[in-house]
């Protein structure tokens, strides 16, 4: 009798994990770019640069969003994160010999990304990492390599059509993000949620007017409930996503821009960028000039 | 730190938001607790079992948990409390976000407001339900005329254990669409990446500043009503 017992709560337990696993399985296809591994990459380097030192480890650390579909998506069984960043991420490893699958993922969330890099938990951030001054000041930025906009998504049958409407509403975004602190300032109550998904459900719930953060990321939600959800409002910010090194290796930021224009010229660029925020329906923008790197 | 100083206001109202948290939900809680532990104490059995059954629940539920449901479960099933919102307190509208997190906490809290409301009722000596009982007190009369007033004594100190753990939890709120203090930190972090120490310091001073005057108007009050034994 008594086996029986344990052995009916084992059996639930293990069904309740299995279902919850189930439940998690949100992924997005999972389709990925091919990239073109450059062979003996690390003759290209000089001796003592980072460069030099990741092409010949063979190894290199990215950390990546893993809750912003298109951006960069991990779902819990898929195996590497997909997404616009992730294929950045890619472009820049195979300039280094680096294949695709060699390359070490790690999720960084917004508040952890500086210390990230400043203590060598990862050698590269590409996480929808807006380059800012006061970010300059500790981590070293280069980029852009995607201009995108705070917009918002609300219900198919929201009133909400400009950005006076949204003065007095509730509107939804991850605590402590730009975005939310940019709707506050246009007379938004701002409500701070842990992940997007969440605060697409506070949408779709009707406990929120509306949801914002960069149009790419919204694109993506809208795209997954097109009855349900719109995106509306022209962007109403200008957020540029730079590559995130560490300011110890000065050097990374003219690899980083002249690996990532010439992936721009070459169509690399179009590529990784069909595949991934192109899902969604948006024609693939001209890529963005880099900004120059700061003299080392 | 400059970026605290500048945005002082900003600092204030959010710690405003913790501690207006805290006492809504503290009061809540204490005044269910309390009948919680009268049931658990009292002589009705399903009562009794009743209550017990409530502070099992809740006392072995995360508190994360209890938030994730009342937020983004509830609304799914239709419970969103926005009529809440209806209501008007001396000018304001509370928010059905507001309402919800004091709901969430007040849920958690009660159940160890309960457990320490009725340690103290068991310190209270056995002599003293029966002497009110041989004066003909009612269970309800001599509860409130004899043993709460000696249990609320003894519980001071465990009862102040949970108030604290009670006002740091409101930072659970920050994931949860409140924007107090933690979730302002993650904001002025967020802006301010060179400043994340000086920010971090300045928000942990001002949870230390609240736990303390917490256990300093308990320790107070201890002193006011301890009796001269």
């Amino acid at each position: 009798m008594r086996f029986i017992r344990t052995k009916a709560v084992i059996a639930t337990v293990g069904l309740a994990l299995s279902l919850a696993a189930c439940g998690d399985a949100g992924d997005d296809g999972g389709e990925t770019t091919d990239v073109e591994v450059q062979e003996n990459a690390g003759d290209e380097f000089d001796d003592g640069t980072a460069m030099k030192e990741f092409a010949d480890s063979g190894e290199i650390t990215i950390g990546v969003k893993y809750d912003q579909p298109g951006i960069g998506f991990k779902g819990a069984t898929d195996d590497m994160p997909v997404g616009f960043d992730p294929e950045i991420g890619k472009i820049l490893a195979a300039s280094l010999g680096i294949a695709p699958e060699d390359i070490t993922w790690k999720e960084t969330i917004s508040d952890n990304r500086e210390p990230f890099l400043q203590e060598g938990e990862v050698d590269l951030v590409i996480a929808s990492y807006s380059i800012t001054d006061e970010r300059r000041q500790v981590v070293g930025q280069a980029g852009p390599y995607y201009v995108t906009g705070q917009q918002l998504l609300v219900k198919s049958d929201s009133d909400i059509e400009s950005l006076d409407d949204v003065k007095g509403t509730e509107v939804c975004s991850v605590t402590g993000s730009t975005s939310l602190e940019n709707i506050k300032a246009e007379g938004a109550k701002p409500r701070g949620f842990d992940t997007y998904s969440e605060c697409v459900d506070q949408v779709l719930s009707g406990t929120v007017d509306a949801m914002t953060t960069d149009g790419a990321i919204l694109l993506g939600y809208a795209a997954e409930n097109p009855d349900e959800l719109k995106v509306v409002v022209d962007p109403f910010s200008e957020e540029r996503y730079g590559v995130g090194y560490s300011l110890d290796k000065p050097e990374m930021c003219q690899w980083i821009v002249d690996t990532l224009t010439e992936a721009e010229d070459n169509g690399d660029w179009d590529t990784a960028f069909e595949a991934t925020l192109g899902q969604s329906g948006v024609d693939t923008p001209e890529p963005p000039a880099m900004d120059e790197c700061p003299a080392a | 730190m400059d970026a605290v100083i500048s945005n002082f206001d900003e600092y204030l109202k959010a710690f405003g938001l913790t501690i207006g948290l805290f006492v809504v939900s503290g009061i809540a809680s204490l005044v269910l607790g309390t009948i919680l532990a009268v049931l658990r104490v009292g002589p009705v059995s399903i009562l009794n079992k009743a209550a017990a059954l409530y502070v099992t629940l809740f006392r072995n539920t995360p508190l994360l948990m209890i938030f994730v449901f009342i937020f983004i479960a509830m609304p799914v099933l239709g419970y969103n409390f926005k009529v809440v919102e209806n209501i008007e307190i001396a000018g304001y509208n509370v928010s059905a976000f507001f309402f919800r997190a004091c709901l969430a906490l007040t849920l958690y809290t009660s159940a160890f407001v309960c457990e320490a409301m009725r340690s103290g009722v068991n310190a209270v000596p056995l002599g003293q339900a029966e002497a009110g009982r041989a004066i003909g007190l009612t269970f309800a009369q001599s509860m409130t005329l004899v043993i709460l007033p000696q249990a609320a004594r003894a519980v001071i100190p465990p009862m102040t254990s949970v108030m604290i753990a009670l006002a740091k939890n409101t930072s659970v709120a920050a994931a949860f669409g409140l924007a107090e203090a933690t979730a302002t930190m993650r904001a002025f972090t967020n802006n301010n990446a060179d400043q994340r120490i000086g920010i971090f310091l300045a928000f942990a001073i001002g949870y230390i500043i609240v736990v303390e005057v917490i256990s300093l108007s308990s320790y107070l009050v201890e002193r006011k009503v301890r009796v001269a034994r």
